[in-house]
């Protein structure tokens, strides 16, 4: 692999903070695994065969939001080569959370469907076969009797005093200690309104998105001879998935083995313990090695997306461009369980207002239950829809002011020293040189004195 | 047909780890007998080059080439704890778990090469090529490799360290906000050059240009693939990708890669980037994480490069040809705000 491609680092900007003498760091190294990667010949989870393997297939919910009045096993299990069809009974421990080990609570989310279901594609029964086909054809034949209720579809409607409640808490709303949103503040956001000349109010929206892996998430579980089970997975977190699987099949933490670490694509899906409590609990049930592995009509249309958000903006800008004021308000589309999105909302509201100081900030955040498959965990979580948003409104606010947007961004750019709205001091700060680098880059000229800010010192 | 150009900039910043920590992750590092390092974990690799990065940081600090490291991972039978690949968490996370057992690791080295040579542990040092040398003392060294057999032959003694790197959870005050909710901040300014297609509503994204701020880039091309990479990935989500193109209506769900787009060879624009290096107090050599940022610059780039080209702003991600050509259509009749 040649060199050229390395990017160019700027040595002259921070020159005395980075000095250091390294050896192997700093090298550009090609990766260890590269040639096997692209070579076809890395070895998978998949890629591992086990005599007598079953496969699953499950039996999803068709419906947004129903009652589940009964489940005919008798045509699946009359298909040639289905060894056993798994039901929540099967299950000893059937509700569980994925943030239990946090302590962010309750249970909410059955492992399979119970009295009803809470979005199209909720695992209902997963069946075991010889062949994927056999199971595949089995899943469709499962039948499923729904008494339909409203679907809550909408993050807006949802969050309507009179909107019928889809979660057994009575709201469809997360409930952070006691609060139905999670909130920052600092400063007096409403005061400050009245005294700034511009005031700017804009939403952004985004949808689902899925993390496309090329491959899908997946799970084979081995019995062995010792009475543990094998699990070999391609989770990006291997402890994650053995407490987690652990805690839903009611066994001790010492039968598991989680085995991974080599995944082919990742992107924050593959964080959610999906798949493998259904693969052990089918080799628990059969005495058999079961692989559940998603389809990719599965992984685009069931497995948790990035989170769908609604984020209204509205700004206080001085006639001289610098923001004193920013109310933030934040919607998370967590679909119908929790999964990771409570404290993705958390860290959304964390993130606001941007890597800019504003003196004022009001962040109120809210995580809301539809009748969707629950997004979770991607690439960029509870920041890349906010920078979306905070960004074409300071582009929007450098147009209203007829301003620079590189001069719009480093007058407000924090600095070291100074307060987040959470209470933290920043440090490290390196906003003002990334726009300075860039503006350089292609040839964009600053006026001298915002050549001359810096992140370390006011100026 | 009238191809319009614009230019658009973003500024973001990105925090490093699990979102208010408590998020721990060790490491296990010990010397084979012929003086190989072998750095037991139980991470994951997810492609982005997770064992590359630990073995040059374990031979930074043990001293020793990188070709003489060994990375096991992701077996909780015989890796110790990691909480995850997630959350730009495992440079930072990982990396300073290997630190601390590869200093320890290196201190049972240097003991053992120091009796062999006579000297004390503090005047050695390594060369970073195999060999252990007396500082000042041309010509008196010793292998790496005649250590590690004299430990283990000779002295009956382990090379090998212990390894862990917590930030303590930070829990949130609920009235006002106040918390610590991350390690180090990263940081990014991308600039996106666009043509829209007013007939087709179809937007090419011509050029992406960044500067990155990562702390240290612990290897620099790996560095500017995950730029390369995630700048795909944030053109991806500006322009095409959804799972519910009506959101919140749930039909038209796309099943596969044939209704679910995303850009091809042929949609890739030219790339070029800068990186800076602020080191964090926190970080390994200073690094923070740069695995999941580079995918949120390029998105209200593109958008605001879209609206500096044709005068229309589309709020709603993705930017579909439908979208756009619905708010041409609405701009065309209605006067321009």
């Amino acid at each position: 692999m040649s060199a050229d491609i390395t990017a160019r680092i700027r040595e002259d900007i921070f020159a005395a903070e980075r000095a250091g003498v390294f050896r192997a760091v700093g090298r550009a190294l090609p990766r260890i695994d590269a040639r096997a990667h692209v070579s076809g010949s890395t070895r998978y989870y998949a890629d591992r065969s086990f005599p007598g393997l079953l496969h699953v297939v499950m039996a999803r919910s068709e419906r947004h939001h129903a009652l589940i009045g009964g489940i005919d096993l008798s045509a699946a299990e009359a298909v040639k080569g289905v060894v056993r069809i798994l039901t929540h009974k099967d299950v000893p421990n059937n509700w569980y959370t994925i943030l239990k080990l946090i302590g962010m609570g309750p249970d909410e989310e059955p492992v399979l469907a119970e009295d009803r279901v809470l979005y199209r594609g909720e695992p209902v029964a997963a069946v075991l076969a010889e062949t994927a086909d056999a199971a595949r054809e089995a899943a469709g034949k499962v039948r499923i009797a729904y008494e339909d209720l409203p679907a809550v579809l909408d993050i807006e409607a949802a969050m309507l005093t009179d909107a019928s409640a889809i979660k057994p808490h009575g709201s469809n709303l997360f409930i952070y200690d006691g609060r139905d949103h999670f909130h920052v503040h600092c400063g007096d956001t409403e005061a400050a309104f009245c005294e700034v000349e511009h005031i700017l109010e804009h939403s952004y929206q985004s949808s689902p998105i899925e993390h496309a892996p090329v491959e899908t998430t997946g799970a084979i579980a081995v019995p062995e001879p010792n009475g543990r089970y094998s699990i070999h997975s391609n989770t990006q977190a291997a402890f994650f998935t053995l407490d987690n699987a652990a805690l839903i099949l009611g066994v001790p933490f010492r039968h598991l083995r989680v085995i991974g670490g080599t995944v082919g694509g990742g992107f924050g899906g593959k964080v959610d313990v999906i798949v493998e409590p259904i693969a052990v609990l089918g080799a628990m049930r059969t005495g058999r090695p079961v692989k559940y592995a998603f389809s990719r009509e599965e992984e685009m249309q069931v497995s948790s997306p990035r989170a769908a958000e609604r984020i209204r903006i509205k700004d206080g800008v001085m006639a001289d461009g610098r923001i004193i004021a920013r109310d933030v308000r934040i919607l998370v589309d967590a679909g119908a369980y929790s999964r990771h999105s409570p404290y993705g909302t958390i860290k959304a509201a964390a993130h606001m207002p941007g890597p800019y100081t504003v003196p004022n900030v009001t962040i109120n955040a809210w995580c809301v239950y539809t009748n969707r498959t629950p997004s979770s965990a991607m690439r960029g979580f509870g920041v890349t829809i906010g920078d979306f948003a905070v960004e074409v409104q300071m582009d929007r606010i450098a147009r209203l002011l007829g301003r620079d947007p590189f001069e719009l961004r480093l007058q407000n750019a924090y600095r070291d020293g100074e307060m987040k709205p959470h209470r933290k001091k920043v440090e490290g700060a390196a906003l003002v040189e990334v726009v300075q680098a860039a503006a350089e880059r292609i040839g964009h000229s600053l006026p001298p004195e915002y050549r001359a800010m810096s992140s370390s010192r006011k100026g | 047909m009238t191809r319009l150009r614009g230019r658009g900039i973003s500024a973001v910043n990105y925090p490093t780890g699990m979102n208010l920590g408590g998020d721990p992750s060790q490491a296990l590092i010990h010397a084979t007998t012929t003086g190989n390092f072998v750095v037991t974990l139980s991470s994951v690799d997810l492609g982005q080059g997770l064992r590359t990065i630990m073995t040059q940081i374990a031979a930074e600090v043990l001293g020793v080439p990188p070709e003489s490291v060994i990375i096991d991972t992701a077996d909780t039978d015989t890796g110790p704890h990691c909480m995850g690949t997630f959350a730009s968490r495992a440079t930072h996370r990982i990396g300073n778990a290997i630190i601390m057992a590869a200093t320890e690791a290196r201190n049972a080295l240097l003991d053992v090469a120091g009796e062999e040579l006579e000297v004390a542990a503090a005047d050695l040092e390594t060369d970073g090529d195999g060999r252990i040398a007396v500082k000042g003392v041309p010509g008196k060294s010793i292998s790496v490799l005649d250590a590690a057999l004299a430990a283990h032959f000779k002295y009956g003694r382990t090379i090998s360290g212990r390894g862990i790197y917590l930030k303590p959870r930070s829990y949130p005050d609920f009235e006002t906000g106040a918390m610590d909710p991350d390690s180090c901040q990263a940081h990014a300014c991308t600039i996106a050059e666009v043509e829209v297609d007013t007939e087709t509503g179809e937007v090419r994204v011509l050029k992406l240009t960044s500067a990155y701020e990562i702390g240290r880039a612990l290897n620099p091309m790996m560095v500017e693939q995950q730029i390369v990479g995630g700048s795909w990935m944030g053109m991806s989500h500006a322009l095409y990708e959804t799972t519910e193109p009506y959101y919140p209506d749930r039909a038209h769900g796309p099943v596969d890669f044939a209704e679910y787009l995303m850009p091809g060879p042929a949609d890739i624009p030219q790339y070029d980037a800068v990186i800076l290096e602020r080191p964090s107090a926190s970080g390994p050599f200073g690094a923070k994480g740069i695995g999941e940022m580079t995918a949120n610059s390029p998105i209200p780039a593109i958008a605001n490069a879209i609206f500096d080209a044709c005068g229309v702003r589309i709020d709603e991600l993705p930017i579909t040809p439908e979208k756009l050509l619905r708010a041409l259509d609405a701009a065309a009749v209605a006067p321009r705000r």
